[in-house]
């Protein structure tokens, strides 16, 4: 291990490095600050830039602007009540309080403290699990991966999509309907071309992210009518207060940041749940651990408040990397994303690559420590500064989203029906998105189409077209078990809120 | 049964599932691989089931919290606008190159969406594009087609 971490500084302390945490974390907490626009859009503007790059400075540009992306988030939350990301949406409960009271200065200090202690020990727990599970995983067989994907694909519609499981469903299918068009990988056979060489390679993925996150989401800002600049308006930015902390509060984040930093952790390796129920579920833990006098002051600006969430987001965050380095399933739509973008660079996440490729393994869990601290040594200084970014009107801001969109797809491909594909697309997603039809399921299911199918291949011709694979192994039978589960549970939800409706 | 905006919704993901599903059976495959326990079409088949199968329960089973957008709230003019630009910006962009398509495509959206300060229009479009070209093309040694740079001899 000690060799490998000193693999991982090495490459992660190149200057090209260094430089790319640094402009990913810079450009993740402006992207991630803007209302509306969260994680997955400011990777998915990144994804034609890293292309050029190597894999492993690629994934460490993406990385930092993952971390910077939920930063920003924060700052949105704590000074216009306005969150980035759901993820930050427990922040605001007790941030803008504070910033109300002439404490915006402090609420962002607390928050960048915390995001830094959540996600500090999150990377260490990462740098603990994360080998240990990947020689674990070794053992796993195609039937388990189909079943890890199904769980995956389930999780995460049915944690993100506040009780529309069916809606989820629906995306994911839809999702796996875009990644099967094109040649089959195995015989080369046309599917769902309808005789046009343009889909004969199939979907880009860099193409279906942009269309999902960062067109139909300026679409969607401009169809709804927001403008988060008015609301940045009401704030002064240069008064935001003081960024220094007394004993007393310092005393009290203490206390606040181990536990919130384990179960963020926790949560955010289990595929679908992410930083949003993290978040919330750190504050409801933290609400009960404290004094009823400090509970009274829950939603009104605590300090620990707002330190639970913010930590365990973090947290969660790096938990979310322990399925993708480990297994090669992503288990969020963030990571989804990051998945696409390392099959992009020709590299295939998994147990084996701790083994073939350590430089990206290490130099990503690397990189989280050096991004952590660029985030509190660069950007908190800066905040009031970055902060003015809230206060550009989306009559600029949305037409610069769409050229981003539109010049990344057209520097792949050189190709007019991608971009049409891709406004195509992106019509469609703003519309789902009006109606509450979430996104990451659609995304996650894109991205594992490819290799759902390769495994259910290879699982149907090991066992000559028998679906007793899925019951053969405890350990895919435990899988089908959780996935039942949680199926019936949401289905079971569904009728229940029906009956009471 | 109620019928609101998500059914119908439902109802075009069901239609769409029916003709992947239809689709996918027409997928040809070859004749040894024809009684494989898994071909080129299985896992569309079986996408095309699920795909009706949600769907079907979402128009089926009564919607505890529908969800209603009233379309007097949303800004179609500036979003129809918007989309038809980046359609023109789409189209032109290899004909007439990368400086002019872009920039015009930035001004008109700026101006759509109800930008009327002319000296920010200006100076977030054309000026903007030539430091973007110059960085990509000029710095990072990206390729950018323009036959319109080409033609004047801006651009190699």
């Amino acid at each position: 291990m000690i060799e490998g971490i000193l693999i991982g500084l090495k490459t992660a302390l190149s200057f090209q490095n260094l430089l790319m945490v640094m402009i990913g974390c810079f450009a993740g907490t402006i992207i991630g600050m803007l209302p509306g626009l969260g994680p997955m859009t400011a990777i998915a503007l990144m994804i034609p830039i890293t292309y050029g790059f190597d894999p492993a400075t690629g994934l460490i540009l993406m990385a930092g602007v993952y971390y910077g992306a939920v930063f920003g988030g924060s700052t949105s939350s704590i000074l216009i009540n306005a969150p980035g990301v759901p993820g930050t949406v427990a922040t605001s409960f007790d941030g803008y309080p504070m910033a109300q009271q002439g404490k915006a200065g402090k609420a962002l200090a607390i928050a960048a403290y915390s995001s830094f202690a959540g996600g500090t020990i999150a990377a260490i727990f990462l740098l603990i699990a994360a080998p240990s599970l990947s020689k674990v995983s070794l053992s796993f067989r195609s039937p388990d991966y189909f079943g890890l994907m199904i769980l995956g694909l389930t999780a995460v519609a049915a944690f993100s999509s506040k009780g529309n499981f069916l809606k989820a469903m629906m995306m994911c299918v839809f999702g796996l309907m875009l990644a099967t068009v094109g040649q089959d990988t195995l015989s080369d056979i046309p599917r769902f071309t309808f005789n046009t060489m343009n889909l004969s390679d199939g979907i880009s993925f860099v193409l279906v992210v942009m269309a999902t996150f960062a067109m139909s989401e300026a679409l969607t800002i401009v169809i709804k009518g927001n403008d988060p600049a008015k609301a940045a308006k009401q704030i002064s930015m240069t008064e935001l207060g003081s960024i220094k902390l007394n004993k007393e509060e310092t005393k009290k984040m203490f206390k606040t940041i181990p536990r919130s930093s384990v179960l963020g952790f926790i949560i955010g390796v289990l595929p679908g749940a992410g930083a949003t129920i993290a978040s919330f579920l750190a504050y409801g833990m933290e609400r009960n651990f404290v004094s009823n006098e400090e509970k009274e002051k829950f939603g009104k600006g605590s300090v620990q408040g707002l330190c639970a969430p913010e930590t365990a987001n973090n947290a969660a965050c790096s938990g979310a990397f322990v399925p993708l380095l480990t297994l090669g399933i992503p288990g969020s739509g963030t990571t989804a994303v990051m998945l696409g973008a390392l099959l992009g660079f020709g590299i295939q996440p998994g147990p084996r690559l701790y083994e073939t490729n350590p430089e990206i393994f290490w130099s990503v869990i690397m990189s989280m420590y050096i991004g952590m601290v660029v985030l509190l040594i660069l950007n908190l200084p800066l905040i009031p500064y970055i902060a003015r970014i809230l206060a550009v009107p989306r009559t600029f801001l949305i037409p610069m989203i769409l050229f981003f969109s539109v010049t990344g797809i057209y520097l792949m491909s050189f190709n007019n029906f991608d971009i049409f594909l891709m406004i195509g697309i992106a019509v469609i997603a703003t519309i789902l998105r009006l109606y509450d039809f979430p996104m990451p399921p659609l995304i996650l299911s894109f991205v594992l189409g490819g290799l759902m199918e390769e495994n259910l291949r290879r699982s149907l011709l090991i066992s000559d077209g028998s679906w007793s694979f899925l019951w053969n192994r405890p350990l895919t039978l435990s899988i089908m078990l959780i996935i039942i589960f949680i199926v019936s549970w949401q289905l079971f939800k569904s009728l229940k809120a029906l009956k009471n409706a | 049964m109620k019928i609101n905006s998500v059914k119908i919704i439902s109802l075009l993901f069901f239609v769409l599932s029916a003709f992947y599903l239809y689709t996918a059976y027409q997928i040809q495959v070859f004749s040894f691989d024809e009684d494989s326990p898994f071909n080129a079409k299985t896992f569309p088949i079986y996408l095309g089931y699920t795909g009706m199968f949600f769907a079907g329960l979402k128009i089926v089973l009564p919607d505890p919290n529908p969800i209603e957008v009233s379309p007097k709230n949303l800004e179609f003019k500036k979003t129809i606008l918007l989309v038809l630009t980046m359609c023109v910006y789409g189209a032109t962009i290899l004909k007439v190159g990368f400086f002019l398509s872009t920039s015009l495509f930035l001004v008109f959206a700026y101006y759509f969406l109800g930008e009327r300060r002319w000296k920010y229009i200006l100076v977030f479009s054309f000026p903007f594009v030539a430091i973007f070209m110059y960085l990509l093309h000029g710095l990072l040694a990206v390729y950018l087609r323009d036959p319109l740079l080409k033609y004047i001899g801006i651009m190699g």
